[in-house]
């Protein structure tokens, strides 16, 4: 853990950016995380070439930091959302996202008020044709649809990385299911692809 | 300085006799600070002036119980050098006149009174009541409280994991927000809240001091009338971020010795926190009102000391350990301000502009405090309801679909899906269940919470309702294999100076008492909120019950959903088919009438003792408590949990069918096991004398009573999910 008024890091192989409130988030979420001390060595970092997963406020942190495109805006039914949903993984060729295969459907929660993804049409493009969508809010089978979007996030994007995949953002908590006692572990291959691909 | 008048003494609520008392103590009159001292220490909110002597007849002591009522929380033994700190907590009036900050701002305080021990918050609930669905203000009330919980409690990341939402037209004028936290710590590191050490300083932190919610704990202890709006600038106001770090500070802080005592500032703010530091440990303390952080400019002594500003406390720190203390709290950007001393006068003396405004004698103004033998009247016995004389449904399927879509057990996922109740990642078994699960971070045990009520009972007959509510968090505890190890009460009642309603509360409390003694479970800690009364309409008795449990181990915990086909399902416990003060009589029949079930504390404990032990022997993973609706619809809630259907065959010799499905008899467990295992637990049961019998099996996607009509699983869920949503969204 690293405290956010810090300038400077130590070597790093993996940089996370967790979820929570930061600030209380009662500008707009990640608006002045994004400002803090730590995170101008952050994004120096990533643009490095650093790994960085970005979770819930973490992602709406690095959205605003402008280290990945695109911006979380509140949910379309302007309520807090907290439940399991099922993702379809659009992409395995990443550090983050190698144990799983791409059209898996794997299940993992979100708690959020602001995850309603959001990218104009010429960066959406850019996003779609660089193979940048990790992932998509989809039914147990895999379909994607109106029905399986909880927040209104435009192409039902529930993550996404940078232009070189090794910046990962997205809504649902990996971490908190990957843990069989708390009803359920698909979040487990991404931590096992990051501890053998950084080992 | 305002002057004294008559008219500002009854505004600030004391009556002519305690006035007179206030001037005997001080040998004068007192000065506008003295008076709004005395007037909320002696507010019944603070001072239980009306309660006082009926709480004694609580059980509060086991040899778990490590400290009971008359600290911020109460505290047990979860074995491994761990406990459990908890309580439950009214914020009734704020709510109902401002539902958002109201309820936000009451899990700050909650979870103010959990940290302050020294326990890190690991899980919320929350029990609340509202109106009819047809009042004007429940959709407004509903989505303002839930809304206010949710903000909070996900800001500050803990999660909020149970509880209870129900409605009533007895709460139209007055809802009911209980929140009750609980946390973990370190049996060797409690944090108590008398002061010590003549000398030592006495120390503000958090967020600074502003005018709102002045007066709070009087507006508390008074009935509301047509102009309770104009109430609303006595709402305080809730900034979560400000509570995460104060949270963060003060566990920093408690890893050292830095700490003597440490006191949240809640209802009535500085004067509360300081008397009551002072009165605990029998010193005297003096206060320096211009070293207080203020938000406003010219804020007056009467001001600081009763302003219920949030996210502040007091601390009395060792000698010495001031500048250390001071660099935790100035890391995390909170205010920090040495405002005065422990003395040895016994008197708590204030100043400011360097002269003495307030001077009171602090044992005086707590143990002189009123305390009143309210008269009350018993409330006549109910007319037992007989089963006979309650018509049967035309409709099995139709009567249970209404039952499972009615505003009392209709599913509650619009409102939890609003709270994190998995932040922290240690969340077992989420919402919706009998009880929630929280794991004790990085060990395999868990702690099992509940909170519990069923008002229509206690209003019917209070004694046995009080009874009940202890008897159904219990079972509730041990449904999920758990050990039931303490209670937290928030007893919510209308105004104690009638009697009819100081008799609801007698008979309420003489109730909890019989069923807390009987199933060992005491009472650590709780809150009285009366007064909850508009324009002469007091709400239906409603002593909440907040109760934690341990399981030992995770790997032996059972869920109420079905888990397979083909097992058979054992209904543990006596069914007469009770169908007094039933849901069944109220939904269906639309009769409010009746005695509740008798609750048999004997039977209690044997059949709860018995299911629990097949449980913590790893032989029964399926289990669900029987209570609102009856067996047909545990039986629904347990099949569409699991997503497994079930047949149900009624005795051919036991009470007519409906009063079996939809009798609320009590002390009953629903259990599923394999087919084998099922006869064996059975036969056990019979022998140990409890009454058991195999009443169906599982499988199939649908909920069949023999000789009725099967219901799709679909048909039911989409009833019991879609009442809340559709009701929230007409609005």
């Amino acid at each position: 853990m690293i405290w956010h008024a810090e300038s400077e890091l130590p070597a790093l192989d993996l940089i996370v950016l967790p979820g929570g409130f930061a600030y209380g988030d009662y500008l707009r979420a990640g608006a002045m995380a994004a400002h803090s001390p730590v995170m101008r060595e952050v994004v120096a970092r990533a643009r490095a070439g650093t790994p960085v997963l970005a979770i819930c406020n973490g992602f709406q942190i690095a959205a605003e930091a402008g280290l990945l495109p695109g911006a979380l805006v509140p949910n379309a039914g302007l309520k807090f959302v907290c439940r399991d949903v099922h993702l379809r993984v659009e992409s395995s060729a990443s550090v983050f996202t190698g144990r799983y295969q791409r059209g898996q459907v794997i299940r993992l929660p979100i708690a959020h008020h602001e995850g309603n993804y959001h990218a104009d049409g010429d960066r959406l493009k850019a996003l779609l044709d660089n193979d940048q969508v990790a992932f998509r809010y989809a039914m147990p089978c895999g379909e994607v649809c109106d029905e399986s979007n909880p927040n209104g996030s435009i192409g039902n994007i529930a993550g996404v990385f940078n232009e070189t995949k090794t910046v990962l953002g997205m809504m649902p908590h990996p971490e908190r299911l990957a843990d069989a006692r708390l009803g359920g572990s698909d979040g487990s291959a991404m931590f096992e692809a990051l501890a053998a691909a950084l080992a | 300085m305002t002057e004294v008048t008559p008219e500002i003494v009854a505004a600030h609520g004391l009556s002519d006799e305690e006035y007179a008392r206030v001037r005997e103590i001080l040998g004068r009159a007192p000065n506008i600070t003295e008076l709004g001292i005395f007037s909320v220490m002696w507010s019944e909110h603070c001072s239980y002036k009306s309660s006082k002597t009926w709480l004694k007849r609580l059980p509060t002591e086991a040899p778990w119980v490590i400290r009971g009522p008359g600290e911020n929380a109460g505290v047990v033994d979860i074995g491994d050098g761990q406990v459990a700190v908890f309580k439950m907590e009214s914020h009734n009036h704020p709510s109902f006149i401002e539902p958002y900050q109201g309820a936000a701002t009451g899990v700050g305080g909650i979870l103010r009174d959990v940290f302050t021990m020294g326990a890190r918050p690991v899980a919320s609930l929350n029990a609340l009541r509202f109106g009819g669905p047809d009042h004007p203000r429940t959709r407004h009330l509903l989505a303002g409280v839930v809304g206010g919980i949710g903000d909070y409690g996900n800001c500050v990341g803990v999660p909020t994991v149970g509880g209870e939402c129900t409605f009533h037209p007895g709460y139209n004028g007055n809802i009911l927000v209980n929140a009750m936290t609980v946390g973990v710590a370190p049996k060797d590191r409690i944090f108590y809240s008398a002061a010590a050490g003549v000398g030592n300083a006495v120390v503000y932190v958090g967020s600074k001091t502003g005018r709102d919610g002045i007066h709070g704990a009087t507006m508390a202890s008074a009935e509301f009338d047509a102009d309770s709006e104009a109430k609303r600038p006595t709402v305080q106001v809730g900034d979560p971020f400000t509570e995460k770090l104060l949270i963060e500070a003060c566990l920093e802080l408690m890893a050292t010795d830095a700490i003597v005592a440490i006191q949240d500032m809640g209802a009535a703010g500085l004067t509360c926190s300081s008397v009551e530091m002072a009165a605990k440990g029998g010193v005297g303390i003096e206060l320096d009102l211009d070293a207080v952080p203020l938000r406003e400019s010219a804020m007056t002594p009467y001001e600081i000391m009763l302003s219920e500003s949030q996210e502040r406390m007091l601390m009395v720190l060792r000698r010495g350990g001031e500048a250390a203390a001071r660099e935790v709290f100035e890391k995390w950007e909170l205010d920090f301000a040495v405002i005065g001393a422990i003395t040895d006068t016994g008197r708590m003396v204030l100043r400011a502009n360097g002269a003495p405004v307030a001077d009171v004698p602090i044992a005086a103004l707590v143990e002189q405090a009123p305390v009143y033998e309210r008269p009350w009247t018993a409330p006549p016995p109910p007319a037992e309801l007989d089963a006979a004389d309650v018509p049967a449904p035309e409709s099995l399927g139709a009567c249970l679909k209404r039952l499972l879509a009615s505003p009392d057990l209709c599913c509650k996922r619009w409102v939890w899906e609003q709270y994190d109740h998995m932040v922290m990642a240690d969340t077992v078994q989420r919402p919706g269940g009998d009880a929630a699960v929280v794991r004790v971070h990085g060990t395999n045990k868990g702690l099992a919470l509940t909170t519990d009520c069923t008002p229509r009972y206690c209003a019917a007959d209070p004694e046995t309702g009080g009874a009940q509510a202890v008897a159904e968090a219990w079972r509730n505890l041990t449904a999920a294999g758990a050990r039931p190890l303490a209670v937290t009460d928030c007893l919510n009642f209308g105004n104690p100076e009638k009697p009819r309603v100081m008799g609801q509360f007698v008979g309420c409390v003489e109730g909890l008492a019989a069923a807390c003694r009987a199933l060992d479970f005491p009472v650590v800690s709780g809150n009285v909120s009366f007064y909850n009364e508009t324009e002469g309409r007091a709400i239906p008795p409603t002593p909440a019950i907040g109760a934690v449990g341990l399981i030992a181990d995770l790997d032996r915990m059972a869920t109420p959903a079905l888990a397979a086909a083909g097992e058979t399902l054992v209904l543990i416990g006596e069914t007469r088919g009770h169908l007094g003060a039933s849901l069944y009589a109220r939904e269906i029949a639309g009769r409010e009438a009746g005695a509740p079930p008798t609750v048999d504390l004997e039977a209690e404990r044997r059949n709860g003792d018995f299911v629990r032990r097949l449980i913590e022997a790893g032989r029964l993973r399926v289990c669900h408590d029987v209570s609102d609706g009856g067996l047909l619809v545990a039986v629904a809630e347990m099949a569409l949990a699991g997503g497994v259907g079930a047949t149900l065959t009624p005795p051919v010799d036991g009470p007519p069918a409906h009063a079996w499905l939809f009798g609320e008899d009590q002390a009953r467990y629903l259990i599923a096991a394999p087919v084998d295992a099922a006869s064996a637990i059975v036969a056990e049961a019979r022998a140990a004398g409890v009454p058991a019998e195999a009443v169906g099996r599982t499988g199939g996607d649908a909920l069949t009573v023999s000789g009725d009509h099967p219901i799709s699983l679909g048909e039911l869920r989409a009833a019991h999910e879609g009442w809340l949503p559709t009701y929230m969204a007409d609005g």
